[in-house]
């Protein structure tokens, strides 16, 4: 029978059945601080050891600084869920880059950059980003503590099939339309539940042609879209990707896995539960501007009038997202001002993203309404590659700040944050209430979008520049 | 996890209904890194007359002598009466990990709020579902009998009182077995540990490069 990708991967890891839940094995099991302290503290309570503990790769990354880092960290709760980890991860002889370690990141940059996350995988993290791992034909879940704990404990989860989704995209993206576009398109097209009970596979013609850094950004987002796990079949653009990194397969085990890896697509044929179909050379670049990620329109696109929305639910819900975004109906998004701009998350703190971003701002400069504007690089590796093709220089000259790797201002749990009413063209994936800070006010956008908006101060179309 | 055959215990009434998970561990505890020791925290604002914050030396603080759980004769109590829908709100595990931490294995009630509910399964406790007028007569009989308690078997589904009296409740036979046992979510796949073995072994066999590092 014809099989989708995600039957391959899912069957292939199947160790046992039962009552409709499949116990299924894990290949990798990434992890940070944030959600780790308990499932540790689980195990050291039941006497209990790590099953498999070259399968776990640890760093921390929410709570770290991105200013100078030899002081250590300021806040003594976040220093705490570091430390915790790093003796944690000392007691159970686990693999971890810590805060100072060159290789040091966003788990979710970390994980690929090592070739650390593979074709074929399954890869947990106690993080619901952890859907951007399926960029590379692998079965990735976000899971919770005690899942956390019971990985680490059996080396399985316990899991239910999910339903299959196609999102096919096909044709030729327009000049300056990114994954991050593709990303919110489709979430404002299907809704934040709209994938909710399906794992969802990415594919035509539009996906094919995009990079990996572009396929992580969208299966990032798919978790946003409501799916648990998003992905994209293998091709040579995953290959390419793969060769030579420090965990990759080498030598003889290279070819036997790249055959294998060949087979990680949907079979001609495959079923699906649902199908969702986008034109990309329809897609603009988009904005959010509520407190959603669906809440999304194109840059030549306003803020919409909560009177012309007959269902009463959705107006009272666009009602209270004006009125937290600060924002009138039938406001022009191009004449939306904004006080801060961030580049960086999992969902876009790559090189690719860095080097579009660079494009826009070079030569140009942070408009003076702009309070501040950060790029925060998504790994020290990154960030070293990015000062190799003086990125940096470019930022800094144009007035952006250039700091060290983590989660940063995406969820705002260390040092960086919006402070109330302040408004931010973002190029992270969440805009709800108070993400970045209490009372701060979200757009989420592509690299290059949020650049334009730092150097014109307001929101642009970026095809115009 | 600790099994639960019989608890022959001390019972404490809480006489208050809806009792939710933030009066349980108000929220503030949250950012600890650990699942243990949310005990000396639990119900922190009914039991304390100060604001509790994490870190604080609980030692020191002054406690609400009018609260149930401070009364002398209710000391070393580990089973908890409570009224209906107890363990409503948010669906934090602190919860049930603040009342073992406390010393309660067993909770008795009308009823329970759904996630509470498993959650304490989950953590070995047993929540144990009486009627309504069950309850009330246990309620009297703790409220004017010092050093009054409770004898729950979990193998025969009853709960037992000093006077001769036998409730019988209902438990749905899978989570039974576990909490006899002591098996966790854990102890329960590696009951499967041949399996997992055998799987591993062959997947090393065909993608040994999953192995590496
Ligand atoms: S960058 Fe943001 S979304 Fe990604 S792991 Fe960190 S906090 Fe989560």
């Amino acid at each position: 029978m014809a099989k989708t990708l995600y039957d391959k991967l899912f069957d292939s890891h199947v160790v046992h059945e039962e009552n409709g839940a499949a116990l299924l094995y894990i290949d990798r099991h990434l992890v940070h601080e944030v959600t780790s302290p308990q499932a540790f503290e689980g195990l050291k309570l039941s006497a209990r050891k790590v099953w498999r503990v070259s399968s776990v790769l640890a760093v921390p990354d929410h709570n770290v600084p991105t200013t100078d880092r030899s002081k250590g960290i300021a806040d003594p709760v976040s220093r705490l869920q570091v430390e915790t980890l790093d003796n944690n991860c000392a007691e159970f002889g686990i693999t971890e880059f810590r805060m100072n370690d060159a290789r040091q990141g966003i788990v979710h940059v970390i994980g690929p950059e090592q070739g650390a996350t593979l074709p074929g995988m399954t890869v947990v993290c106690g993080d619901s980003h952890t859907s951007t791992h399926g960029a590379f034909g692998a079965l990735a879940h976000g899971i919770g503590t005690s899942e956390v704990e019971h990985v680490l404990a059996t080396q399985c989860l316990v899991q239910k099939k999910s339903k299959a989704m196609l999102v096919k995209v096909e044709g030729q993206l327009g000049r300056g339309i990114t994954a991050k576009d593709i990303a919110l398109a489709v979430i404002g097209k299907i809704g934040t539940a709209g994938g909710t009970g399906y794992a969802i596979e990415f594919a035509g013609s539009a996906i094919r042609g995009l990079s990996m850094e572009g396929r992580m950004t969208l299966c990032n987002m798919a978790i946003e879209a409501g799916a648990r796990a998003g992905m994209v079949a293998v091709d040579d653009t995953t290959i390419n990707y793969v060769k030579g990194r420090p965990y990759a397969p080498k030598a003889e085990q290279w070819d036997a896995a790249v055959a294998y890896w060949r087979t990680l697509h949907s079979d001609e044929g495959a079923k699906f539960d649902a199908v969702v179909e986008l034109d990309a050379a329809a897609i603009l670049p988009q904005v959010t501007w509520g407190t959603s990620p669906e809440m999304v329109t194109g840059i030549d696109g306003k803020v919409p009038d909560p009177a012309k929305e007959s269902d009463p639910t959705k107006r009272g819900g666009i009602e209270r997202a004006l009125e937290y975004m600060g924002l009138q109906a039938n406001t022009p998004i191009e004449q939306i001002h904004i006080d801060k701009v961030f580049i960086g998350s999992c969902t876009n703190s790559r090189i690719e993203d860095l080097r579009a971003a660079a494009a826009i701002a070079k030569g140009k400069h942070v408009a003076p309404n702009v309070k501040l504007a950060m790029v925060v690089p998504g790994s020290g590796l990154v960030k070293a590659q990015a000062e190799q093709e003086g990125l940096d220089k470019v930022f800094k000259d144009a007035g952006f700040e250039w700091r060290e790797p983590g989660c940063s201002m995406c969820l705002a749990m260390n040092a960086d944050r919006l402070e109330p009413g302040e408004r931010c063209a973002s190029t992270s994936n969440r805009n709800f209430e108070g993400r970045q800070g209490q009372g701060g006010r979200t757009h989420l956008v592509s690299p290059e979008m949020a650049a334009a908006a730092a150097v014109a101060g307001h929101f642009v179309d970026v095809r115009q520049l | 996890m600790q099994p639960f055959v019989t608890l022959d215990g001390l019972a404490v009434p809480l006489d208050r209904a809806n009792v939710d998970t933030d009066a349980i561990i108000p929220k503030q505890f949250l950012k600890s890194i650990k699942r243990s020791g949310f005990g000396p925290n639990a119900f922190d604002e009914w039991r304390y007359l100060d604001h509790g914050e994490p870190g604080m030396d609980n030692s020191q603080r002054k406690v609400n002598p009018d609260f149930v759980l401070n009364q002398p004769r209710y000391q070393g109590a580990e089973i908890l009466l409570a009224r209906e829908n107890f363990g409503c709100g948010s669906s934090r595990e602190h919860a049930p990990w603040a009342l073992l931490d406390y010393g309660f294995r067993a909770i008795v009630a009308p009823s329970f709020a759904d996630i509470f509910f498993n959650n304490c399964f989950k953590n070995g406790i047993l929540p144990v579902v009486l009627s309504a007028e069950a309850v009330d007569r246990l309620f009297k009989a703790v409220q004017t009998t010092p050093g009054y308690k409770i004898l729950i078997d979990l193998e025969k589904q009853t709960v037992q009182t000093p006077d001769g009296q036998a409730y019988s409740f209902e438990v749905d036979a899978f989570r039974k077995h576990c909490l006899l046992n002591g098996l966790d979510d854990i102890g329960l796949t590696l009951q499967h540990v041949d399996k997992i073995k055998a799987f591993e072994t062959q997947h090393k066999q065909t993608q040994p490069w999953l192995f590496n590092q």
